[in-house]
């Protein structure tokens, strides 16, 4: 048993922090320059024969930075096709498509490929829209999807995970700097004991989130409900960690100029898309009850 | 990353496994704790698993911290009963070892990993609760001796132990930090009278341990004199550091028996969603003890994401317990509660979660110290 990670992989989330950064607005073909795309895809098939769990580190400083790009979409659909090719990817689950007017091509539940064509719709995450292909219905979902269903939802529980430690880190700054009634606000248990919490859960959703990564990348059986289980506990942890990271903010947090908006709205985006965290929580009482 | 076992892992929880299956019966299962935990204590050290972790020139099996853990969920899984040297052996041992004196060691370790001697902790008094500083039983020095006066509170296994880790100022007037001693004290020396403290369970798991004018040798002294803080320090680093594993084997035994009364009660879809809640929760606690457990044994200092461990457990636990009375239905009031396996388990259960957040560090302690010392946030006090 070994839950850490190796010196390559702790380098690339270096690397990764400091590229996204300065560049979370960065077109995806700079992502796809440095090699991010395809990571888990085996070299013969022209990606980078590592591993999804270094994958997953590259979606979690990605939602730590709120990188705007169809990099995530398009990353956990690589390994589903015969080659690596040059197209931005994305997927339709529940008839919404993330980022369609972003993207070349989009893969359907029943693991057909069509064109990114289709109507971008007002989403409340402006940096993560949904559209609706024109395609009428797909043909149903087909069990080959399941994979690929499965690396969607595990990289959006990583993904939360980055977004749960940066709500934490900016609450933590904030209430040590702010000063009222003659203190630091960090000081009062009413202000830091919200922001132990979100430790302690974001900690959790971390082993959660890592746990359904290795499970998918050594497609082990208890995949699926890793993936539930994390998909369902990461995304409410972020949601969490936004809302008493704004709390803490006190005014300024409820402003459109603090980013915080942008990351509790990310947040709830992934617990909305690929189903709700009680909707999660079904399948792992179906495992758990039936 | 591979959170799999090691060969050499799966080899020692096999080996394990095979023990417990054709040591532990239903006797000891179902026994007193007191004289049957004994026994059983007593077959785990004849075994080699009483002090795994410990240096194998105390006794110990000098075993990797993964043994431990590995120890602790199949102890777990099979509904075994606790050592009951466990304040022995998870916190006056390693105090002992790391600082006590050759004779010290030689007189207590062998005995502790043996059950020959049971331990109990003398840390809290009336007014020192989660302020240990404030101790305020004396120990006043004549000569070769100490004579100490005062009363603790909250000690596990005093009744049945014959030893403790007593904290105590010997400096007098001292304060906080400065001028504590720690000292190990015979239970039966003259003047010291042991009162089980009633709990809102109604059984006595704790005592009131009085001293009046009690002699304690002046080698009995772990540490320096008036150096007592650190000391004790390593010991509450012990408690709170090998936890982790012990509370998770614990709270999935405890959902494992939930999910069973879930099945027979036809749970609604509401406690369905809180039971899958509560067993993605303790996923998460358990795979954050094993990052802890990783960093522990890479560095020697375990990560500081384990500290969450006994918050997340405490909370866990009374959620869990009460959870299973609702299962009950209206019948839960009844000990005998149609679906209770063992009548007056849950409400017994129920009744001593409310304790876990306050033991072993109140939950408003655990909250100070991880935003203080991992959050890095201004002190509060």
């Amino acid at each position: 048993m070994e839950f850490a990670f190796t010196q390559e992989q702790a380098e690339l989330r270096r690397e990764a922090r400091s590229f996204l950064e300065s560049n979370a607005d960065a077109p995806l073909a700079d992502l796809r320059e440095l090699g991010w795309l395809g990571v888990s895809v085996p070299e013969e098939r022209g990606g980078g024969g590592l591993s999804f769990v270094d994958e997953a580190i590259l979606f979690e400083e990605a939602g730590r930075a709120l990188y705007s790009g169809p990099f995530l979409t398009t990353a956990i659909l690589l390994p589903a096709l015969p080659h690596v090719d040059d197209n931005a990817w994305s997927v339709e689950l529940d008839g919404l498509v993330p980022h369609l007017g972003e993207v070349d091509r989009v893969l359907r539940e029943d693991m057909t490929a069509v064109a990114a064509e289709g109507e971008t719709l007002d989403t409340v995450d402006e940096t993560r829209p949904l559209g609706r292909l024109s395609a009428g219905e797909h043909g149903g979902a087909q069990d080959d999807f399941e994979p690929v269903r499965l690396r969607l939802l595990a990289a959006l529980a990583v993904e939360a995970v980055g977004v749960a430690q940066k709500a934490l880190e900016l609450g933590v700054e904030y209430v040590s700097a702010r000063e009222q009634f003659g203190k630091k606000i960090g000081t009062y248990q009413a202000v830091s004991h919200p922001l132990a919490d979100t430790y302690v859960e974001t900690e959790l959703a971390r082993s959660l989130a890592y746990w359904a990564a290795w499970c998918v990348a050594e497609d082990d059986e208890q995949a699926p409900v890793a993936v539930a289980s994390a998909k369902s506990f990461c995304a409410e942890t972020a949601v969490a960690a936004c809302e008493r990271s704004i709390q803490v903010h006190g005014g300024i947090g409820f402003t459109w100029e603090h980013v915080l908006h942008r990351y509790y709205k990310r947040a709830q985006w992934i617990d909305a898309f690929g189903g709700h965290a009680a909707v999660q929580r079904q399948v792992v009482a179906a495992h758990l009850l039936d | 990353m591979d959170l799999r076992d090691t060969p050499e892992e799966a080899a020692f929880r096999a080996e394990l496994r095979a023990w417990i299956e054709s040591n532990l019966s239903d006797e000891i299962r179902r026994g007193r704790f007191e004289e049957a935990g004994r026994d059983w204590s007593r077959k785990l050290h004849e075994a080699g698993y009483a002090g795994l972790t410990w240096p194998k020139e105390y006794g110990g099996a000098s075993a990797p911290y993964s043994h431990q853990a590995i120890f602790l969920e199949e102890m777990a899984r099979a509904e075994a009963p606790p050592h009951v040297g466990v304040i022995g052996l998870g916190m006056a041992g390693p105090t002992i070892i790391a600082h006590g004196t050759n004779p010290q060691k030689q007189k207590h370790l062998e005995k502790i990993l043996s059950t020959e001697e049971i331990w109990c902790q003398g840390f809290s008094e009336p007014d020192a609760g989660s302020d240990l500083s404030a101790v305020r039983t004396t120990a006043r020095q004549e000569g070769d001796h100490f004579i100490v006066d005062g009363q603790k509170v909250w000690s596990s296994f005093a009744h049945i132990a014959d030893w403790c880790i007593l904290v105590t100022r010997s400096e007098p007037d001292s304060e906080r930090h400065a001028g504590l001693t720690y000292m190990l004290v015979d239970m039966h020396a003259p003047g010291v009278d042991v009162r089980p403290l009633r709990q809102i369970t109604g059984e006595a798991e704790f005592n009131e341990i009085f001293f009046t004018n009690v002699n304690v040798p002046v080698e009995n002294v772990v540490g320096e004199i008036g150096g007592g803080w650190q000391v004790a320090m390593t010991t509450l680093l012990h408690e709170r550091g090998t936890l982790g594993f012990a509370l998770t084997a614990g709270l999935e035994s405890q959902i494992r028996k939930l999910i069973a009364l879930a099945k027979d009660k036809a749970a609604t879809e509401v406690q369905r969603d809180a039971i899958a809640r509560e067993w993605i929760g303790l996923q998460a606690v358990r795979y954050t003890n094993y990052r802890s457990l990783t960093t522990l044994m890479k560095t020697g200092i375990p990560g500081p994401e384990g500290s969450g461990a006994k918050l997340w457990w405490s909370e866990a636990n009374q959620r869990v317990t009460k959870l299973a009375l609702e299962l009950l239905g209206p019948e839960a009031q009844l000990l005998g509660a149609n679906g209770n396996r063992q009548p007056g388990y849950w409400q017994h259960q129920q009744l001593r979660s409310r304790g876990n957040t306050i033991e072993a560090g109140t939950s408003e302690i655990l909250r100070n110290i991880i935003a203080e010392r991992v959050l890095g946030l201004p002190r509060s006090r």
